[in-house]
């Protein structure tokens, strides 16, 4: 239930820069996720969020106060790990309550917070074994319990779920979605899977390379991605790139063929002759049978994913992949026609960024 | 009556030339390490009529205790006729503080040194790698000197320090490796929990290094009580290790030599570090594992 600001916090180990000027600001109640393939700097963000690690520059607010020099216990957060970070020795009551002893808290008030956390994650009858006794769904919920007692206003995440199983990790994750309604807490969440992040956020930062790449909801994200890496990153089966020219009348031209660009809403008034990457998701792409319009497409392959189909096409040289509904007949060495809604596409200039 | 199934034909060899070869190697390489324990236990269960006629591998005649009663009360280590057993005594003295302070030392250093890596953490490392490297001989002239500067030489306290002092580097490296090898989250949750240094080394760490102990137990336990030349120098007249009364008894030269006295002591010398080994056996195998694959 706190505000979390990051103003211009850079981090480095020895030379090497991690993070580079990095702001932020996470609103009260909201679901952060940090998105970005691994060795981006993610968990490093964490841990400085958590006061498990000195920033060099910038400052960390949290809940309106500064708490760049706070220990972690005193920043009101709570962290959960990827590798669960159980005790090992101490059974789960134990591993629950150890943090509310070690801050000196009344017996009865620790039973109290411990029952209702344990209820809340059904871990009730958990409660006398040592985690090694636990499945891997068990320990991460004996986790997200420790992380529960400590009743914190933001709640820190680091891959919570990439352990488990798609199963486990499915049903964990709407728990997790379900615990934010529920507390209210400001919940800042690391993962490198797009699908997590897409589900979960209220908004997604995708990172890499030392920063923040985009900052927007999972929609805007999803569908205005800022530039190339946050459009290939995102998104599964991954969108289609062409590459072509802004040509004299504005249009985009590959090689063979081109596309209007009229209704197309370009954040900068695009530069005739300048070199231009066009990206449209698989399931942007439009089947117009009766339409003059329409691009022909050799079907080269065709994937059934039991709920649709993905059919990998070709227009000229440029390969286009479209996802059909399940029932549709194609078969490879098909020609379809396709149509582009401008509202649909992306273009990237030359250094990846969105036009 | 039923017919059992009568095996048919030739028995299979079960014995080959290799085998056999190899047994033949075990048996003599037992031999070799067992004949002299064997002299040794013989020996001084014989009186020294015995020995001095018979031939030395043979079995007493009458077993007597005698030899060992005289090695414990009343052999003479120098001008006193006490036995072994002051020196036994002392080298309990040395061993039990001397084998928590190292191994408490040494437990927290390689834990500070694996978990929290303070500045010049490296250059300690360092340092302590070199010290294990280098004979310790070279380091006995300046001890005794900085400890009768200090005012403990010749005393319990200075040899427990010396023993502290020389188990470092080992104690640390050990520790360090296990503590290192575990999950850094384990350390970073108990941060986030609200521990500090101390309560995360005791009440999670700590618990974790079981196995470490132990092994940590037998190394010290051994060495320590085996120690002959820091106890000679450091302990002082008074507190004198076994092993050194030992040396004193076999070594002293008016009238005959007692060799079943001797061996009496010398016997009774490796008691500890023997008991040790027996008891332990299987510890020190599981906690040399546990050290591999982490608890
Ligand atoms: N303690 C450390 N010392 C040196 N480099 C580190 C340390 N921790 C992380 N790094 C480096 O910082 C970068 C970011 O790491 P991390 O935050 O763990 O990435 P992510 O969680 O996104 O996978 C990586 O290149 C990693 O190698
Ligand atoms: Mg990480």
């Amino acid at each position: 239930m706190s505000t979390v600001s990051l103003r211009g916090v850079e981090i480095a180990f020895g030379t090497f820069k991690v993070l580079d000027w990095l702001d932020l600001e996470i609103a009260q109640s909201e679901f952060l996720v940090l998105l970005g393939p691994s060795g981006c700097g993610k968990s490093t963000l964490l841990a400085a969020i958590a006061g498990l690690l000195e920033i060099d520059q910038g400052e960390i607010w949290i809940g309106g106060r500064n708490v760049t020099w706070e220990e972690p216990k005193d920043r009101g957060i709570a962290m959960v790990f990827q590798s669960y970070a159980l005790y090992p020795r101490m059974s789960v009551r134990r591993n629950l309550s150890f943090g509310l002893q070690v801050a000196g808290m009344k017996r009865d008030e620790i039973d109290r917070r411990v029952t209702k956390a344990a209820t809340m994650l059904q871990i009730g009858e958990l409660l006398d074994r040592k985690p090694a006794e636990l499945s891997g769904g068990q320990r991460q919920r004996v986790a997200i319990g420790r992380a529960l007692v400590r009743d914190a206003s933001v709640f820190l995440f680091d891959e919570p779920l990439s352990n488990l199983d798609a199963q486990l990790r499915a049903e964990l994750r709407t728990e997790i979605k379900r615990l934010h309604g529920s507390l209210g807490a400001t919940m800042i969440f690391v993962t490198h899977d797009q699908i997590e992040a897409l589900t979960l956020a209220d908004r997604i930062a995708v990172m890499k390379d030392r920063r923040i790449q985009q900052l927007g909801t999972p929609q805007e994200i999803y569908l205005k991605p800022a530039n190339r890496f946050v459009a290939t990153f995102v998104g599964s089966p991954a969108m289609s790139f062409v590459s072509g020219r802004i040509g004299e009348h504005g249009n985009f031209e590959a090689s063979g063929w081109q596309l209007p660009l009229a209704d197309y809403a370009f954040a900068a008034p695009p530069v005739r002759g300048a070199t231009v990457d066009l990206g449209i998701r698989p399931e942007h792409v439009v089947l117009a049978p009766s339409d003059p319009h329409a691009l022909p497409a050799r079907v080269e392959l065709v994937e059934p994913m039991g709920s649709d189909l993905l059919a990998w096409t070709r227009i000229g040289e440029a390969a286009i992949s479209i996802r059909l509904p399940a029932e549709t007949q194609v078969v490879a060495g098909d020609t379809l026609p396709l149509l582009f809604p401008p509202h649909r596409l992306n273009l990237f200039d030359a250094q990846g960024q969105r036009l | 009556m039923t017919a059992m199934a009568q095996p048919n034909g030739r028995r299979p060899k079960r014995l080959s030339a290799g085998r056999i070869g190899l047994y033949a190697f075990l048996v003599i390489s037992a031999l070799f390490f067992l004949t002299p324990l064997y002299v040794m236990l013989v020996t001084s269960l014989k009186p020294m009529s015995e020995i001095r006629t018979g031939n030395i591998l043979a079995l007493p005649a009458a077993p007597s205790l005698a030899a060992w009663n005289s090695a414990w009360s009343s052999a003479c280590t120098g001008l006193q006729c006490n036995g072994i057993r002051v020196g036994f005594l002392n080298s309990i003295r040395i061993l039990v503080p001397s084998v928590m302070a190292s191994i408490m030392v040494g437990a927290v250093t390689g834990y500070a040194l694996s978990f929290w890596r303070p500045r010049g953490a490296q250059l300690l490392f360092a340092t302590l790698m070199v010290m294990a490297f280098i004979p310790y001989q070279v380091f006995i002239y300046p001890l005794v000197r900085m400890f009768s500067q200090a005012g403990i030489a010749n005393s319990l306290l200075g040899i427990v320090v010396v023993h502290t002092i020389f188990g470092l580097p080992t104690m640390t490296l050990l520790f360090r490796n296990h503590f290192v090898a575990l999950p850094i989250e384990l350390f970073k949750a108990a941060r986030v929990d609200g521990a500090g240094f101390w309560r995360i080394f005791i009440q999670i760490m700590l618990p974790m290094a079981v196995p470490i102990i132990v092994v940590a137990i037998i190394l010290q336990v051994t060495g320590i009580w085996n120690d002959f030349i820091l106890g000679l120098v450091f302990a002082g007249r008074e507190n004198l290790p076994m092993t050194v009364q030992l040396n004193n008894i076999v070594n002293t030269t008016q009238g005959e030599r007692t060799y079943n006295v001797d061996m009496a002591a010398t016997l009774l010398t490796a008691l500890v570090p023997l008991a040790v080994y027996f008891l332990s056996g299987r510890w020190f195998v599981r906690g040399i594992a546990a050290g591999a694959v982490k608890g």
